[in-house]
């Protein structure tokens, strides 16, 4: 059986609802799904300019996030400010394994993977590489589901400042470093929800129909 | 002027396709007797037949292994259920002390909005406001949303705007965070247990059971099911 996909029968699936939904003309630009009124497109808008910037702006936010401290702890007036790093760094020197390896892959494995993942995804996609497009639809599958787990240490340190408030006795505040890191886990949630993995498909070696090349470019 | 919108997803024929060329079926276990319709993979864009499925069945993309589709029988019934069991359970996580910190004479009772209350006042507006809306905000507003839809749904009605507050579920759902939520608890709890009596209260063991039954109303809601029979209801 012959393998086809939606887009070169001029057939549309709704984002929002999942319809399916035949443009005659082939021109997706402003057109509503007739359901559930959600805007129609062949492949989501300008995805790999769009996926890049916010990648690019997540990097960027990621090294302030990592450099300065995510949060300062006050103790009998002296206080200890504690990067990501230096925060899992002193879980393991105080026997704490366990959480040290939770915080290490909720805030370092993670993004950073995250972040590597997308950029594979849009050079191999630019590239039109024809490699493995089941194995890299995965990947992508895999950082839209673990991006919001990097959320840990900010509630960390949310619960933290919370419970330790005895005033010059003790004190946790949350420092420019945790505003950083939060920023880059809704940068890269937000890059990963611009990327297309149908464009995966769409890009292997050359394009075989002039038709589908334009829509894609549309 | 551009020709309209044709709606093709109870065609299985598929006019424009070339005849006798059907569309390919998708790798499934649990097919129940029906008529199959059309739907494209969201991943890959495949065109697919898909045969109605068994409860709990999956259908799985041939060519990119996304699943298509997740049988849930009886959908709304079980997804307002567990969805009013959701909001019990939000609700005491809410009304509870989440932890409680017992050092030097003092003691200090921490809620799930006490975080976000506690940033802002330390100035950390942005971050108290990703942390309510992770964690307050998105979770109440999924389950009320939900109910929103399902409750009239459920005798063959459709609330106002259902279709539009169904679109907006799904984005929402997003930034529900109240599993990740959870793990940041009890990293916390585990941390401060060093160097402070740390008691545990009844909204982490709310919180907890939550989880399973978030998990569960994702599990037996199956919005195609939802779209459809918004089609079919008339309004409330």
């Amino acid at each position: 059986m012959k393998q086809r996909t939606a887009m070169a029968e001029n057939l549309v699936t709704c984002h929002d609802c999942h319809k399916l939904v035949h443009l005659p003309d082939g021109h997706d630009h402003g057109t509503r799904c007739p359901r559930c009124h959600g805007a129609l497109h062949f492949r989501k808008p300008d995805s790999l300019q769009r996926t890049w910037a916010l990648l690019i702006a997540a990097v960027v936010l990621y090294v302030p996030a990592n450099v300065y401290p995510i949060m300062r702890v006050t103790s009998l007036g002296r206080a200890q400010a504690d990067t990501i790093m230096s925060g899992v760094v002193h879980l393991f020197e105080h026997g704490m394994w366990p959480l040290a390896l939770i915080v290490f892959f909720a805030s370092i494995v993670v993004p950073m993977a995250k972040l590597f993942a997308l950029v594979h995804l849009l050079v191999s996609v630019q590239r039109r590489s024809p490699k493995k497009p089941v194995e890299r639809t995965k990947l992508y599958r895999l950082t839209e589901m673990f991006g919001r787990w990097s959320m840990v240490d900010i509630y960390v340190v949310a619960m933290l400042a919370a419970l330790v408030q005895l005033g010059s006795l003790a004190q946790v505040e949350a420092e420019l470093g945790a505003v950083f890191f939060g920023a880059t886990v809704v940068t890269t949630m937000i890059a990963a929800e611009s990327f297309d993995p149908r464009l995966i498909w769409d890009r292997r070696g050359r394009p075989k129909h002039s038709e589908e090349h334009s829509k894609t470019h549309g | 002027m551009a020709t309209p919108p044709v709606d093709r997803t109870d065609d299985s024929t598929l006019a424009p396709l070339p005849a006798g060329d059907a569309p390919v079926r998708p790798v499934v276990r649990g097919v129940v007797a029906g008529p199959e319709h059309i739907v494209a993979c969201h991943d890959c864009d495949l065109i697919v037949s898909l045969p109605p499925l068994a409860d709990r069945a999956l259908a799985r993309c041939p060519r990119c292994q996304f699943v298509i589709h997740r049988g849930a029988h009886h959908t709304i019934e079980r997804t307002v259920a567990l969805t009013i069991a959701a909001l019990v359970l939000f609700t005491a996580a809410n009304a509870f002390p989440l932890l409680t910190m017992k050092a030097q004479g003092n003691e200090t009772v921490a809620t799930i909005v006490s975080g976000s209350r506690i940033l802002w006042d330390q100035g950390n507006r942005g971050l108290a406001g990703l942390v309510l809306l992770t964690t307050f905000v998105a979770p109440l507003l999924h389950s009320t949303l939900l109910l929103y839809v399902l409750v009239p749904l459920g005798f063959g009605k459709k609330a106002p705007a259902a279709a539009d507050v169904f679109r907006w579920i799904g984005h929402v759902r997003v930034w529900s965070m109240a599993e990740v939520f959870v793990l940041g608890v009890l990293v916390s709890l585990v941390k401060l247990a060093d160097m402070a009596d740390i008691v545990p209260g009844i909204a982490l063991w709310a919180l907890g059971l939550l989880i399973p039954v978030l998990t569960a109303s994702l599990a037996t809601l199956d919005p195609d099911e939802v779209w459809s029979r918004l089609d079919r209801s008339g309004e409330l």
